[in-house]
């Protein structure tokens, strides 16, 4: 009667397709998190002394344990949702490789949390009195940065499916293994304010994107599989 | 054989044994009628038919092949309702269709208005889900089962939240399904109304 019809790559533009719409029918869902990002980091020069040499010195950290917190508050969008209404169980049942499916998910909702951080990082940088020459590799660092974290976190998110408050457990799954995009995300940072070449720590991050997004669809697919049951 | 059999099945949840060794075998074009109180693990048994949890002992067997040997295969022929409809309050009947059935089939929007003329929402085709009935969302599920061609129906109390009209459509469905050649697996309490010959009966206890 039927034989799988569609071709894998179809299939998951329709269901990018479909996720894009329906974060256009919420569209306040997805901006909260560069909210949170955006008030958080301006927070900083707020609450030190106006030295501009000081904001310096820790616009790195505030950008960067910015952008893992609100990635972290992002993830609770990617599969809620289609886990309470049951979308989830069908997308897992519809015969196309679900690792994939998974991926193309994630992959949306980076563009619509990550990509928007990472676009409005220059006017919190700025606040934060970072010179402009740094502006280039801060983006650089941020566009290959909350990549990771996306895919990182959604492992996580995927994992914690099943529980019904999973917020504290998700921050203590996921932190842990952001380290590493905190770390050189912010050497990044600091190198570039400081007018140095910030390109080792950068290729550092790209390689670690490259890791996770190698990795991640598999560990996805498992961990999603496991909320499932 | 066409359909769909199951060998001496086990399973745990948590530290109830629900499955105790469970065996049968439905043809192409009959359908399988699941009834057992609330809690007799109904729901479990066809989560574990659709292949979604993990079996302790025994195995499924979907035109006498495993299908945890190919589950991609099998989940292509497969088309499960449970208790979620899987479908978006955001979206109209009609999206929720199109995106429902677009991971499987390329189908013309002509397609879609019948199905969900057939089902008895032909007005409400462009009114976001969230705004209808429990029922009409039931009905609305029924349409993307109907447009998915499946082989394989897994189907958990589908008539659920359904009026009387609905509950005949899902008859009309059903039958239909397996005159095609189709085989169901059904959990429901109530009578389907099929004819004999056509029907298997197991009671979980």
């Amino acid at each position: 009667m039927s034989t799988p019809g569609v071709p894998f790559v179809a299939a998951a533009a329709s269901l990018m397709a479909r996720d894009l719409r329906l974060a256009m029918r919420r569209s306040g869902d997805s901006l909260l998190p560069l909210g949170f990002f955006v008030v958080v980091t301006t927070l900083f020069p707020l609450a030190l002394d106006p030295d501009l040499s000081l904001l310096r010195d820790i616009a790195p950290a505030a950008l960067w344990v910015g952008a893992l917190l609100s990635s972290l508050l992002a993830l609770d969008l990617l599969f809620r949702d289609d886990a309470q209404d049951g979308a989830l169980e069908q997308l897992a049942l519809c015969g196309q490789p679900f690792a994939g499916l998974l991926l193309a998910k994630t992959a949306v909702h980076w563009l619509l949390t990550g990509l928007p951080l990472v676009l409005v990082a220059p006017l919190t940088a700025t606040a934060l009195g970072v010179p402009y020459s740094a502006t280039a590799a801060i983006l650089a660092a941020l566009l290959l940065g909350t990549l990771a974290l996306s895919l990182i976190g959604a492992v996580g998110a995927g994992l914690t499916l099943s529980l019904r408050r999973n917020g504290p457990l998700l921050a203590l799954l996921v932190l842990p293994l952001a380290v590493p995009v905190l770390i050189f995300g912010a050497r990044a940072t600091t190198l570039a304010i400081q007018g140095e070449s910030p390109s080792a720590p950068l290729y550092l991050l790209g390689a670690i994107a490259v890791l996770a997004a190698s990795l991640s669809p598999w560990a996805l697919a498992a961990s999603v599989r496991i909320g499932l049951e | 054989m066409n359909g769909i059999t199951a060998e001496n099945l086990h399973l745990w949840r948590g530290e109830v044994h629900v499955l105790r060794g469970l065996s049968f075998a439905v043809n192409a074009g009959q359908c399988l009628q699941i009834s057992g109180a609330n809690g007799a693990g109904k729901t479990t048994l066809l989560r574990a038919l659709c292949g979604l949890l993990p079996l302790e002992h025994g195995r499924v067997c979907w035109c006498g092949t495993d299908i945890a040997s190919d589950p991609s295969l099998y989940h292509a022929q497969l088309a499960y309702l449970g208790h979620d409809n899987g479908l978006k309050g955001d979206l109209s009947a009609i999206e929720n269709l199109r995106y429902g059935t677009a991971l499987r089939r390329r189908l013309q929007s002509p397609q879609y208005t019948s199905a969900l003329s057939t089902v008895g929402l032909a007005e409400q085709a462009t009114v976001p889900l969230r705004r209808l009935s429990a029922g009409q969302r039931r009905r609305v599920a029924l349409a993307r089962l109907m447009l998915m061609d499946a082989a394989l129906w897994i189907l958990d109390e589908p008539a659920s939240n359904l009026d009387a009209a609905g509950q005949a459509l899902l008859r009309s469905l059903l039958q239909r399904h397996l005159h095609a050649g189709g085989t169901a697996v059904v959990a429901t309490h109530q009578e389907l109304g099929l004819e004999v010959d056509a029907l298997r009966t197991l009671a979980l206890q």
